[in-house]
């Protein structure tokens, strides 16, 4: 493919990734926010084949297709068989509301540029240039984590960290060995795993999934 | 071949363990198959002082001296903690409280918790260490609620959630060690190997491994109990089957302040050690403090020794901060007495929960004349852990102190002994009320079995030994300081 819609294609997934993340914050549904999350996962996919092909690596090209199956349908089947256990799917009383979110996640990409400066200079290529997207994932999904109280909303969060990590790390490096790369696939799939299974337990026993109503163990 | 054999044997008995019901020898078969890990690791301490590190598996696993420092350390508590979790095994069945397929399935992930630990020591390669510390969260979160009960599902909810993010920062960080190590020139394939990193850390780009490091600090930190991400420790610590508080708090905290260790001397090599230094003190301290103003009001003597954990883990940090052979050297010695009391404390508190059948303090009387046994295991443990003589904390915290105000930290040090002395006060108006008092004279004195108190004595004594005499480890905790230390 030619060097500019390679640009192009690039950015457009890159872009799309931490608009998505964004939009998890916007949306209160959270069976719209498991949809978001799964277009988020295609377009890290993208971004992992599109470099594959650009550089001509196979194996960079088979974790793109392996990203584009678990993170944008296995893990969104998942998460949203979680949701499925509990009738009412809403975030009904984030710490923070909508409007804030999204203001305090603009500040965070103006932090995250701040913060990747060094690593965008060491790179100094196009993919370098969106490292801060990749980096403004991660805080997004740390700052949804922190204000949400769902248990459902918290495995969103954890998914946006892991998101944005690998699209650092696909950008800055051209993905790490294939070996890791595959081991922190396989981690988070299982900490997905355990955590369905730890809400379906407290649901089943104790009706509890909001987060506030966990209050047994404090200081 | 040892050091195949360090991952191969446990791994079997955790296979065995899974293809057969759960009976009584089983568990034994657990708990020597960590003996002979723990002779392995002596082995290899043997030969790799003062030598080259030893290469298996293609390079793959990698053993110098700390390394085989932290297999001895994992192979000692590991030992107690399977011997112990016979017991817990028993009476979980004899109350009904869990049936045989539990037994077979808490045999299994113990194992395997401990397989991945020694991973996470062996690995010749950053990546894989990650993975393997990250698997020892999946695989500690179905121990963690192993009980079923609600404060069990809580703290095992907390305990991965938090520990994912943490882990997922390391990770990042690792990304950005390996993005600065290809711009080094390190070789292709080996990247992310220590011993190439380490070659390499003098060129490493600065400013990328800055941001690394403190993503790495904060990552591994997570699972060391470090603040700020530290919240999930008390809980975890406290609700998890006694056995398996005793191998999280005794070794699992410190196989990741192991990576935190490597890390630092990778980042010394590429940044000086100013900045390190610097980041370590400020969580170092922050852990501290938090740990001594959460003892000061405690109920419940698990969670006691969950925030004492913490605060262990804090002087440890303050040690490394310092840095110098000494120190390095005095954290290594302090995190192998840690493991011995701390272990030893929480098997007996398992002990104190199932024969009392609570875990308040307040409602915990009089052990010492009621079961003098179990209750003067558990005051000698106490001893041990607030660091007073003959046993080794007080050595490794004494050079860690002296190491401080060495490298010009003296004020840190004088905070530090005031955290200490506060500790010190609160921890033994706890054991005041539980060990003291006057026993009802219509309640005979108990015994306890000596299949419980025997190895806990023996740890005892090891970890009053390595405090007078320091032998036989000196040689090889000099040798692993300087692993890390240049």
């Amino acid at each position: 493919m030619s060097a500019s819609t390679y640009a192009n294609v690039l950015e457009l997934a890159a872009g799309l990734v931490i608009v998505c993340a964004v939009v998890t914050l916007w949306r209160r549904s959270l069976s719209a926010i498991v949809k978001t999350l799964a277009v988020q996962g295609i377009a890290l996919g993208v971004v992992a084949l599109t470099l594959g092909l650009h550089q001509h690596d196979d194996v960079l090209i088979t974790v793109g297709c392996l990203v584009i199956c678990s993170k944008g349908a296995l893990i969104p089947t998942l998460l949203g068989r979680v949701l499925a256990s509990e009738p009412k799917s809403r975030e009904t009383s984030p710490l923070v509301n909508v409007p804030a979110s999204l203001v305090g996640a603009g500040a965070l990409i103006f932090l995250a540029y701040g913060a990747t400066a060094p690593v965008v200079d060491l790179v100094g290529t196009t993919p370098g240039r969106l490292i801060p997207l990749g980096f403004a994932t991660l805080l997004v999904g740390f700052f949804a984590m922190v204000v949400r109280r769902k248990a459902a909303s918290q495995i969103v969060g954890l998914l946006l960290v892991d998101n944005g990590i690998a699209l650092v790390a696909f950008l800055a490096t051209a993905g790490v060995p294939l070996l890791v790369e595959l081991g922190a696939t396989l981690d988070v799939l299982l900490v997905i795993v355990v955590l369905r299974a730890l809400a379906g337990q407290l649901w089943s026993r104790f009706g509890v999934l909001d987060l506030d109503q966990l209050r047994e163990l404090h200081d | 071949m040892w050091a195949v054999m360090v991952l191969a044997v446990p791994a079997a008995a955790g296979g065995v363990a899974a293809t057969v019901a759960w009976k009584r020898w089983v568990g034994w078969l657990c708990t020597g198959a960590v003996g002979v890990v723990l002779v392995c690791g002596v082995v290899l301490a043997a030969q790799v002082v003062n030598k080259r590190p030893i290469l298996a598996l293609g390079g793959s696993l990698r053993v110098d001296a700390l390394s085989a420092f932290m297999v001895i350390v994992i192979g000692t508590v590991g030992v107690l903690a399977t011997w112990q979790g016979v017991r817990y095994i028993d009476n979980e069945i004899a109350s009904k409280r869990s049936s045989a397929r539990h037994g077979t399935l808490y045999a299994v992930l113990v194992q395997g918790f401990i397989t991945a630990m020694l991973l996470a020591v062996l690995a010749g390669n950053v990546g894989v260490m990650w993975v393997a510390v990250e698997a020892t969260t999946v695989i500690t979160t179905f121990l963690v609620g192993h009980r079923q009960t609600r404060g069990a599902l809580e703290a095992s909810w907390k305990y991965v959630i938090i520990c994912s993010v943490g882990i997922a920062m390391a990770f990042l960080g690792t990304v950005l060690v390996y993005l600065a190590a290809q711009h080094a020139g390190a070789g292709t394939h080996a990247t992310l190997d220590w011993t190439s990193l380490m070659s390499v850390s003098h060129r490493l780009n600065p400013g990328d491994m800055r941001l690394a490091f403190a993503l790495i600090v904060l990552g591994y930190g997570t699972k060391v109990g470090l603040a700020p991400m530290h919240s999930w420790l008390p809980d975890a610590h406290s609700q998890s089957p006694a056995p398996v508080s005793a191998l999280m708090s005794g070794v699992l905290l410190t196989v990741a302040f192991y990576a935190l260790l490597r890390f630092k001397a990778i980042a010394d090599g590429a940044l000086g050690t100013a900045f390190p230094r610097a980041l370590l003190v400020a969580v170092g301290l922050l852990t501290l403090l938090v740990a001594t103003s959460l003892l000061l009001s405690q109920h419940d003597y698990k969670r006691m020794l969950a925030y004492s954990s913490m605060e262990h883990m804090g002087l440890i940090a303050l040690g490394a901060a310092a840095g110098t052979p000494l120190a390095v050297a005095a954290v290594l010695l302090h995190i192998m007495g840690h493991g011995l009391a701390k272990g030893v404390l929480f098997l007996t508190s398992g002990e104190i929960l199932h024969v009392e059948g609570t875990s308040d303090i307040a409602q915990v009387k009089a052990l010492l004349v009621r079961r003098p046994a179990l209750g003067g295991v558990f005051a000698f443990g106490l001893v041990a852990l607030l660091g007073l003589p003959p046993f080794s904390l007080f050595i490794s915290e004494l050079n860690m102190l002296r190491a401080e105000v060495q490298v010009g930290l003296g004020w840190v040090a004088l905070i530090t002994l005031g955290c200490l002395v506060v500790v010190l006060a609160a921890m033994m108006t706890y054991a005041r009320r539980m060990l003291f008092g006057a026993r009802d004279d219509a309640e005979p004195v108990h015994r306890t079995p000596a299949v419980v108190t025997a190895p806990l004595i023996g740890a005892l004594c090891a970890c009053g030994a390595l405090g007078v005499l320091a032998w036989p480890l000196d040689g090889l905790l000099r040798a692993a300081a300087m692993v890390v230390v240049r």
